[in-house]
């Protein structure tokens, strides 16, 4: 038995009318919680790369691979898929169901631009033979490089099938709450490509 | 057998050919036995028609009660086969003296120590643990389901899934001869060519998939759906451990699924993260593996933590001894479970600055440890306590998991380390906690909980039985064990020089026997318990048979799907120790619709799928691979267009539900 509260009536103890619960109350904080269990998955291809990025095996290293100019169009890509996908969430919390579509297919198109630099990157490295069996530190950066652009592809996926679902269903609570969930995953890559873009390319060249 | 070299690849079926199934006969007649078990539960399936009724009700379902069961009965399963693993190496190491070599071979032997060490870990201790969770959580913090449902049905498949393919490895192929943990460079592709580690990693991928969303799932449940009233510092022992331990899951599993993409990037196209060549470097996996690996020996104590807490509070019949210092306890563990991996490579030689850190660190553990061994003591101080099972249980885990805490602090000290490290001692050591800890602390909860999920109460003398067995053939089996570590021998050993050695390898057998005694007791346990029922000692018609303190004890037993016709509202620790004081425990009012999420098959589905993709990458089938992946990610889409995913129990179903138990109050009353 309680010694501390004093026992109060026994209608205090129940919630016997009716009240309404908030749908989807625990989507947002809970994909918070999943970008930062995948954050630790990058911590640790961040970990590795910086154990590993010292040991080229005599082989290629950051400066006679990089070429920052490529690199800087590329950050630009990402950048401004994620000040448009910002436009596309200001158009939806207006209602504008065509508004949102434009700007998330721009940010589409940004992203796959991103996407076919960076493949056109990693293309012509391998060909270079500076592919990520060469050393450690080409395996760690494909790899830290790599899992961030799987991340873009999927995010398009789920971009292309939320338009569809917009397009069709409207934009309904659900949709709503799934575009602001896409929201945070696409502007979290942007966050954790400057961290690539930082620790790999700048201090790997400078 | 040996490993097959040279194996051809073909297209349809990759490195899978005939010579994968395994000829030895005590692998064929196990393989025999399995196939004539399976077939025999499949047609009596059949024939009593219960595949409809196990797909509507139980693979399909969402909700948490159903699913916490299915996760202990996979965790029931796999404990057994975990088990057989270890008497099989208790036997080995017994007779393999004076120049016999046993009755297993190496390439088995070292299947057996690696499958043993990873099924108790990945497939029993950690079912057991998140199915209690699943159980008891929604129930204690007032609640009608976790946060998400699906995700949660979805988990436990992904969990199963893995199992699968981990049990698939005994009969076709091989399983990992590299110790539980898979350290290259041997689990690299030039020492393990063929697919042991393969399938340890798929295995342990798609499993790992299940742990990590469920722990998200658990914490986000925890943190929004808790009753009106129930602050975090009225949440009830076995919550707070709980939400600690889905923090671990979430802030270390992810380190542990990317550890072994990498290895699996090593393995399949070549990269150099573990190898020995190319600037690779192996201590890096161990050093990571390690960072998953110590927070996860805290998620698999601290829900037991929570288990002896409240079993103590309530059958010492008083209110838990310092509520406050045990959570600061138990938080206090959760921050330090991250900073002591090192201790588990003291003689990697980081040197003498790095190893005192971590030794230091790891010493500082055991004080919020202690800390709560006090609390649990000064529970049963001046308390009425009654001996029931879950309280011998408890007991029991105190006086050993002590001995088995004072041993880990004897190995945080590094020079003793360098004695020990790989040492039969560890061994005993790491047992010692496990056993005492988290399958001593699971029998207390199983005891406990079993008549709230099921309505009746288990058999107390085949419990007893059992009880003595168990905490008897523990002793027997793992203090031989301390003594041989401290002799020096290591372990994993298959054979012995010193005869001088045998007498306490025969006795740990002799443990290990009791044990299994043990174990035959609890089935028979739950056997009687099942088949007698009915009969009033064992029905519980009050829903709240120990007189307990928490709300899970508030409502039926079992309960509804619905948990509760009403929330119940919180205004201090031990809710349901209060509403009875004050009168509450029933509510009467108009009852009204209950909203709960739908069954949905999708989860059984996508399990599978990924579960397949995982069986085609471990042999190589590259087709099967790509469609079943392809599979998942459609089916995923396909998923997300259906927008009909609840719906409300009518206010009539919740009024007959409540009638039919007002019935039953009065009956036992």
């Amino acid at each position: 038995m309680s010694t501390i509260t004093e026992l109060k009536g026994p209608a205090a103890y129940w919630e016997t009318e009716p009240h309404h619960h908030p749908e989807g109350a625990s989507t947002n904080i809970g994909f918070w919680v999943y970008l930062m269990s995948d954050c630790l998955m990058f911590a640790v291809l961040f970990a590795t790369y910086g154990v590993l990025h010292g040991n080229l095996a005599a082989g290629p290293g950051p400066k006679d691979l990089f070429d920052l100019e490529l690199v800087a169009i590329n950050t630009a890509m990402l950048l401004f898929s994620s000040i448009t996908y910002g436009f596309a969430m200001l158009r939806m919390a207006k209602g504008d169901k065509a508004g949102t579509l434009k700007w998330l297919l721009i940010t589409l198109f940004f992203g796959l631009c991103f996407l076919a630099i960076e493949l056109y990157e990693f293309a012509h490295l391998i060909h270079e033979g500076a592919g990520p069996q060469r050393s450690a530190f080409l395996s760690a950066f494909f790899t830290l490089v790599g899992t961030h652009g799987l991340h873009v592809t999927f995010g398009s996926i789920w971009l292309i099938t939320l338009m569809v679902q917009v397009m069709k269903f409207g934009l309904t609570a659900a949709n709503q709450r799934r575009l602001m969930c896409l929201s945070l995953f696409w502007h979290f890559l942007d966050l954790i490509w400057i961290g690539v873009f930082t620790v790999v390319y700048l201090m790997g060249v400078i | 057998m040996a490993i097959p070299t040279n194996v051809e690849t073909t297209f349809l079926l990759g490195r899978l050919n005939w010579d994968a199934i395994p000829k030895e006969p005590i692998v064929a007649a196990t393989f025999v036995a399995v196939v004539l078990g399976g077939a025999a539960t499949v047609a009596l399936l059949t024939k009593y028609k219960l595949w409809g009724y196990l797909w509507k009700e139980w693979f399909t379902s969402v909700d948490h009660k159903k699913i916490g069961i299915m996760y202990m009965i996979l965790g029931l399963i796999m404990f057994v086969r975990g088990f057989a693993d270890a008497i099989m190496m208790r036997l080995q190491q017994a007779i393999a003296f004076n120049g016999s070599e046993g009755y297993l071979n190496a390439h088995h032997y070292d299947q057996i120590f690696t499958a043993h060490g990873v099924i108790m870990i990945f497939f029993v201790a950690m079912p057991f643990v998140t199915g209690l969770m699943n159980y008891v959580v929604p129930l204690q913090i007032g609640a009608r389901d976790v946060s998400f449902p699906f995700l949660n049905n979805f988990s436990f498949w992904m969990t199963a899934g893995g199992a699968i393919i981990v049990m698939a490895s005994l009969f076709v192929g091989e399983f990992a001869q590299t110790g539980w943990l898979a350290f290259p460079p041997l689990s690299g592709i030039a020492y393990s060519p063929w697919v042991g580690v393969d399938y340890y990693i798929w295995g342990l991928q798609v499993a790992g998939v299940g742990t990590t969303l469920s722990g998200i799932n658990l914490m986000v449940t925890i943190l929004k759906m808790r009753a009106p009233g129930m602050t975090m510092m009225k949440m009830p022992v076995f919550t707070w451990t709980s939400f600690c331990t889905n923090i671990l899951i979430v802030a270390s599993f992810p380190v542990l699924t990317m550890t072994l993409i990498l290895l699996t990037l090593d393995r399949y196209i070549g990269t150099n993260f573990f190898t020995n060549d190319l600037g690779g470097s192996p201590m890096m996996y161990i050093n990571l593996i390690w960072i998953w690996g110590h927070p996860e020996v805290y998620i698999l104590i601290l829900p037991l933590f929570g288990v002896f807490s409240e079993v103590t509070s309530t059958f010492s019949g008083k209110r838990l001894f310092g509520y406050t210092s045990m959570v600061y306890a138990t938080v206090c563990i959760t921050v330090l479970s991250y900073l002591v991996w090192l201790h588990h490579f003291f003689t990697m030689g980081s040197g003498a600055s790095v190893n005192s850190f971590f030794g230091i660190t790891t010493m500082i553990i055991s004080i919020p440890t202690g800390a709560k061994i006090f609390n649990w003591l000064f529970t049963m101080y001046h308390g009425r306590v009654r001996m029931e099972l879950p309280m011998m249980w408890t007991i029991a885990f105190m006086l050993t998991f002590v001995i088995g805490g004072m041993t880990g602090v004897l190995l945080a000290v590094p020079p003793a380390d360098f004695v020990l490290h790989n040492s039969l001692f560890l061994i005993a050591h790491f047992h010692n906690v496990i056993i005492g800890g988290v399958l001593f602390g699971l029998f207390a909860a199983i005891n406990f909980w079993w008549p709230k999920a099921f309505g009746f109460k288990l058999n107390v003398f085949w419990g007893k039985v059992s009880f003595w067995c168990w905490v008897v053939g523990f002793w027997v089996a793992f203090m031989p064990l301390y003594i041989l570590g401290l002799m020096g021998v290591t372990r994993r050993m298959r054979v012995f020089d010193d005869p001088s050695l045998q007498i306490w390898f025969i006795i740990a057998a002799f443990g290990a026997l009791l044990i299994a005694a043990g174990i035959g007791a609890m089935f028979v346990q739950f056997g009687i318990s099942i088949w007698k029922r009915n009969e009033p000692e064992y029905r519980d018609v009050t829903g709240d048979p120990w007189n307990g303190r928490t709300l899970e004890w508030a409502t039926s037993s079992p309960p509804p799907s619905y948990n509760f016709a009403f929330n119940p509202v919180v205004h201090d620790l031990d809710a349901w120790a209060e509403m009875k004081a004050a009168g509450a425990a029933r509510p009467k009012a108009e009852y009204l619709p209950i909203h709960m999420p739908r069954y949905t098959g999708t989860g059984v589905i996508l399990a599978a799928l990924c579960t397949v993709c995982g069986m085609a990458m471990i042999w190589y089938i590259w087709w099967l691979a790509i469609l079943s992946f392809l599979g998942v990610v459609g089916y995923s889409i396909y998923h997300t267009f259906n927008y009909d995913r609840d719906y409300y129990v009518p206010a009539e179903e919740v009024r007959e539900v409540e009638a039919a138990r007002d019935a039953q109050l009065a009956q036992g009353a």
